[in-house]
């Protein structure tokens, strides 16, 4: 195997200066009847022609991968700079450990140090940790936190944010002594009115609102966070298309208190979705009730500044089961991957890509509802998704477009919600040209008469 | 060798108490502050709160371990070393003098009674060794 | 005065915040070619942002390649050499794994692509899972979590489901403690606390084996709804009464559920299905050689009995025997629910086939018996110099402590810093917790006799220098370009990001 250095000679000659007769005789202490006798059921060893020939066959499967595509939902097709993939691929990043030892892991601790720094001025709020798996994750763990910050035991969440974000909040929380409840967004506007959580009371921990929220539309933020902080309770503000910073005034500066966000669209591939990032931010007075870890300055005897894992006794390796979160592996490099996008983007990148994702979005819109028989049901403001009523079962007509004409038009909400067959999700990127929304347009057309 | 000063009472988890008019000051002996090493961070309760004796009022965190910190008697907080937020280094420096914790009413006089005497908490701790 | 443009090969690197300048930019984007509407009339002024994004660095792309590439120079990596930290199994990251995970047409999926238009990505996960079935010896699989604790989690509460399922929740209820050796890792509390479950710590004994008599003993409360169990464990030994173990706690009532951190010492070896094992969590990222990536992405698939698989996580990915084959199935009214959005972390998965792909199955044995050797060799080696605090063979790693250096000051902590200076990444330290001092190596099977070698010269040096010079093992390293930071003035005063100097005192940013 050409991965094992040691030559089977070599091995032989280990065995016999450490005393020990046969390989077999290593394993001495597993009982034998538990030891395997034949070989595994796993196929023989593929060399490396062999091996990529069958990713590669397996990949042209994969028809969706080369359409043209107006999908999001909570994952996004974006362009991202040739040095960000050239950079995480060092070795030095991507075959290193967790930090433990910061003589020889500056590199990544510096990294992180950055990340954090970033997620904070994208989002307005004081601090941020070194990631955690994903937005859904992120997004349970703040609802634990809150919990944790308030000491009471019910979250009114949207029912306007992602469903999966959502079902895995409830998979998190239902041991855990907390009532999970939702408030309805309103079938006019698509945003969530901040009379709808109505089960606001003394005793709600947490108000969670995803801005711009799964049917693409903006939330009244700082109208939510008053309404939560008039009884005490934290406002959890979900972001799934993080590009959306660019343009979207920060959750930070509209009264949020823990801001959580998917951090895929800041140049990591959608990878049939994952391994993505999630962002974690919140106040510096939560410093010691935030999951995850953090990185933090330090200096060392002859006064070098460096960097270190800070603030760990929150964690599981210490505090155990009165941790913060279980969480010890996190993204690490999905997480320098965002910070290499957002370096190379710079403010000015960032906020073009938001705005050509914004106004190819509201051209899109305009083209598509003036297909006779195609509307959007939402009045509220949107970023670069929105949601569209069609003429007839959306999941048919976005197949055939998918069949006949090779673009993937968007998603069709049944797939979440029964109660609307007709409506789908368009989400038009700086990646989508002109000339595609108009293929969608035109196909949407040609497809409905 | 651990200061273990003489006017104080002890308790087995290494706090110690003294007694002012009706009042009891509260932190962690020399002894707990060496083993726990450089402290970081303390946690400590809102005045007012009320506990029972040997019940956690709050911890004492160095940069890889998290220690509780318990009532040596019952009582109600009425103060506490709010300094220590900016300077938990105190409990190193000073523990018996700025490094104090809280202050709280003694409910039952005597209670301070069956607590270590200070040749009592130096043997205590010997034998923990 | 002078700055020097580098200093040595390892340069001085300020924070990228620190290098901007206004005007730079390292990005390119075609012009917009749709109508522009305008801004107010897509979005409200009073939602949109008015900072312009202040203190967001302003670099050009060479700054962005310098930046990192300086930065990433200051980092030990498997490439490097051996990294022999315990339990973290730091194997070889095959390039050719890398490159599949790239593959356009993986790379470029959305994922709530139709299924039919997904049938490749479907099928990676499926024969993934028929693999990781057979290793482990558990048929049930998911592989949604997206690393160790996040597979435990899960774990712990398919457990959690089955006996509420099996008792009723009433019954259940009474079915509350989980029991968890004084060995194992910080996750697995951790992970039974989110699952409602109250920890129980069962002892180890002076083998370093789980105490059996402690075990029947906490078992016969009755209230036992399972053990967390790290098989080989963490001191590096397999618990050879794994099958006693787990009729115990099956006869109590209880599941057991198995730590697969040290699979690396089992693959292709023996399964934890045929031990009794009822669940299980993998890690991609150790045992299957998913890069590490200076701490993550992992992915930490849960694989569990043919009883317990109705509780799996949705959606799981099945085959039909029509078009399309491959499918996603929602249809389980018993899943514990959804533990991440998607279906894990993917690229992860594409890696580990890979892996598995690579080796066949006589090279995953071979690297199951290579990884066991080197440790065996390790142990062999330092035995003379180093306190081994249990006499049993380890398997895949060695847990020895600080004992005899201790007694000239030196501790595992300077140990392991000195270590630095013989140009290996230290061992794990301070873990298992039940060891004072511990030192617990991995080599892994990526490592050659020669560079065991060396490690084992370093480490004996390093006892010798205890002896003869403490100071120089106390204030290691003495090779890096920093020394050991101040960790509790960080922790005291945290600073956990950057930000700008008041403009008075800018000169203080350049360090020389």
């Amino acid at each position: 195997m050409r991965y094992i250095p040691n030559s089977p000679d070599e091995r032989a000659e280990m065995l016999r200066q450490i005393g020990v007769d046969s390989i077999e005789n290593l394993f001495d202490s597993i009982p034998e009847g538990l030891r395997l006798r034949g070989p595994l059921a796993v196929p023989a060893a593929l060399s490396e022609l062999e091996l990529l020939k069958k990713f590669d066959a397996m990949a042209v499967h994969n028809e969706a991968a080369r359409r043209i595509s107006f999908l999001g939902g909570g994952a996004y097709s974006h362009y991202s700079p040739t040095i960000v993939d050239h950079l995480i691929s060092r070795s030095e990043f991507f075959t290193a450990y967790t930090p433990y030892q910061p003589e020889i892991s500056q590199g990544t601790l510096q990294a992180i140090f950055e990340f954090q720094t970033l997620v904070c001025q994208l989002t307005g709020m004081d601090i941020a940790n070194a990631s955690m798996y994903d937005g859904s994750t992120a997004m349970a763990e703040a609802v634990l936190m809150a919990e944790r910050v308030t000491r009471r035991s019910k979250v009114i969440a949207s029912s306007a944010i992602h469903p999966e974000y959502l079902q895995v909040a409830h998979t998190y929380v239902q041991h855990a002594g907390i009532e999970l409840q939702h408030s309805a967004y309103s079938t006019e506007t698509g945003a969530t009115p901040a009379d709808s959580f109505t089960g606001l009371d003394d005793k709600t921990a947490a108000v969670v609102v995803q801005s711009p929220n799964f049917l693409g539309c903006v939330e009244d933020v700082q109208a939510l966070a008053d309404k939560a902080h008039a009884v005490g309770a934290l406002l959890i503000v979900v972001v799934t298309e993080a590009i959306s910073f660019g343009l979207l005034k920060p959750p930070g500066a509209c009264g949020a208190d823990i801001v959580v966000a998917e951090g895929q669209s800041f140049g990591v591939p959608l990878s049939f979705g994952g391994p993505y990032v999630g962002l974690f931010a919140t106040r510096e007075k939560y410093a010691r009730q935030i999951p995850g870890r953090l990185v933090g300055e330090a200096f060392d005897a002859k006064g070098r500044r460096g960097y270190v894992l800070t603030l760990a006794t929150r964690e599981q390796h210490i505090r155990r089961e009165k941790a913060t979160s279980n969480i010890c592996t996190n993204e690490g490099l999905i997480a320098l991957a965002a910070t290499i996008y957002l370096e190379t983007m710079g403010p000015r990148g960032i906020e073009e890509v938001a705005k050509q994702c914004a106004q190819k979005a509201h051209y899109a819109a305009r083209r598509i509802s003036e297909v006779e028989g195609f509307s959007l049901p939402f009045s509220a403001p949107f970023f670069n998704e929105f949601v569209v009523s069609g003429p007839g079962e959306a999941a048919s007509v976005l197949a055939r477009l998918a069949s006949e004409r090779g673009i993937d038009g968007g998603i069709a909400l049944s797939r979440y919600d029964p109660r609307r067959p007709n409506d789908f999700l368009v989400c038009v990127t700086e990646t989508n040209t002109r000339e595609q929304i108009d293929q969608l347009v035109e196909g949407l057309n040609a497809l409905t008469r | 060798m651990a200061n273990v000063p003489d006017n104080l009472h002890y308790s087995k988890d290494h706090e110690w108490v003294r007694v002012e008019g009706d009042t009891a000051v509260v932190g962690i002996t020399d002894h707990a502050q060496e083993q726990l090493g450089d402290v970081v961070y303390v946690e400590l309760p809102k005045v007012g709160e009320s506990f029972p004796a040997h019940e956690s009022f709050g911890s004492v965190e160095s940069v890889k371990a998290v220690s509780e910190i318990f009532t040596p008697i019952s009582g109600v907080i009425t103060e506490v070393n709010d300094s220590l937020n900016d300077e938990p280094e105190k409990v190193n420096k000073d523990p018996y003098g700025e490094g104090w914790m809280i202050k709280m009413t003694m409910n039952a006089a005597g209670e301070v009674d069956s607590l270590l005497t200070a040749a009592e908490y130096e043997d205590f701790t010997k034998a923990e060794e | 005065m002078i700055t020097k443009v580098t200093t040595h090969i390892s340069p001085n690197e300020q924070l990228i915040f620190e290098r901007s300048q206004p005007g730079r930019a390292g990005f390119s984007l075609p012009p917009l070619d749709v109508d522009e509407t305008p801004l107010e009339e897509i979005i409200p002024r009073e939602f949109q942002r008015d900072d312009a994004l202040a203190g967001m660095p302003e670099v050009s792309e060479v700054d962005v390649i310098r930046h990192f590439t300086r930065i990433s120079t200051w980092n030990y990596s498997i490439d490097l050499g051996m990294y022999p930290l315990g339990s973290c199994t730091m194997k070889y990251n095959s390039r050719l794994n890398e490159k599949v995970a790239r593959i356009a047409g993986f790379a470029n999926l959305h994922p709530l692509a139709a299924e039919a238009e997904a049938q490749g990505a479907l099928e990676v996960i499926y024969e993934l899972q028929q693999h990781l079935a057979e290793i482990t010896g558990l048929p049930g699989i998911s592989l949604q979590p997206a690393a160790g604790a996040h597979g435990e989690m899960t774990g712990i509460m398919i457990i959690r489901a089955f006996i509420d399922a099996r008792d009723g929740k009433e019954k259940s209820a009474q079915r509350r403690t989980m029991l968890i050796p004084d060995s194992a890792h910080g996750t697995n509390p951790a992970s039974a606390h989110l699952s409602g479950f109250t920890v129980k710590t069962i002892k180890s004994t002076a083998e370093g084996l789980t105490d059996l008599d402690h075990l029947r003993e906490l078992c016969a409360h009755g209230n036992v709804a399972g053990l967390m169990l790290t098989n080989p464990n963490t001191l590096g030994l397999f618990e050879r009464n794994i099958r006693e173990i787990c009729d115990i706690v099956h006869d109590a009532g209880g599941l057991v559920y198995m730590d697969g951190a040290n699979m690396n010492a089992l693959v292709g070896v023996a399964r934890p299905g045929d031990m009794g094992v009822d669940v299980i969590h993998l890690n991609l990222h150790k045992t299957f050689s998913t890069p590490h990536g200076g701490g993550g992405p992992g992915s930490g698939p849960c694989c569990c009995t043919k009883e317990l698989e109705p509780f799996l996580p949705v959606p799981r990915v099945v085959t039909t025997g029509t078009y399309p084959i491959f499918k996603l199935d929602f249809n389980y009214p018993q899943s514990i629910g959804r533990v991440k959005a998607f279906y894990g972390n993917y690229g992860m998965m594409l890696r580990a086939l890979a892996y598995i792909l690579t080796h066949g199955r006589d090279g995953l044995r071979e690297a199951t018996e290579a990884a066991v050797l080197n440790a065996r060799y390790i142990a062999h080696g330092l035995v003379s110099d180093y306190e081994k605090p249990f006499a049993g063979a380890p398997m895949h790693e060695v847990v020895f402590t600080d004992k005899r250096q201790a007694r000239k000051g030196v501790h595992t902590l300077d140990i392991a810093k000195r270590l630095i200076d013989y140009g290996f990444h230290p061992m794990t330290i301070y873990f298992p917790l039940i060891v004072s001092g511990a030192m617990l190596i991995e080599p892994t099977e990526s490592v050659g006799h020669q560079e065991l070698d060396q490690f084992i010269e370093a480490m004996r040096a390093i006892a010798q220098e205890a002896l003869e010079d403490p100071e120089l093992v106390l204030n290691a390293p003495h090779s890096t370009r920093i020394g050991r930071l101040d960790e509790a003035a960080a922790a005291r005063k945290p600073v956990l990001r950057w930000k700008p100097a008041p403009a008075e005192s800018h000169a203080t940013a350049t360090q020389s």
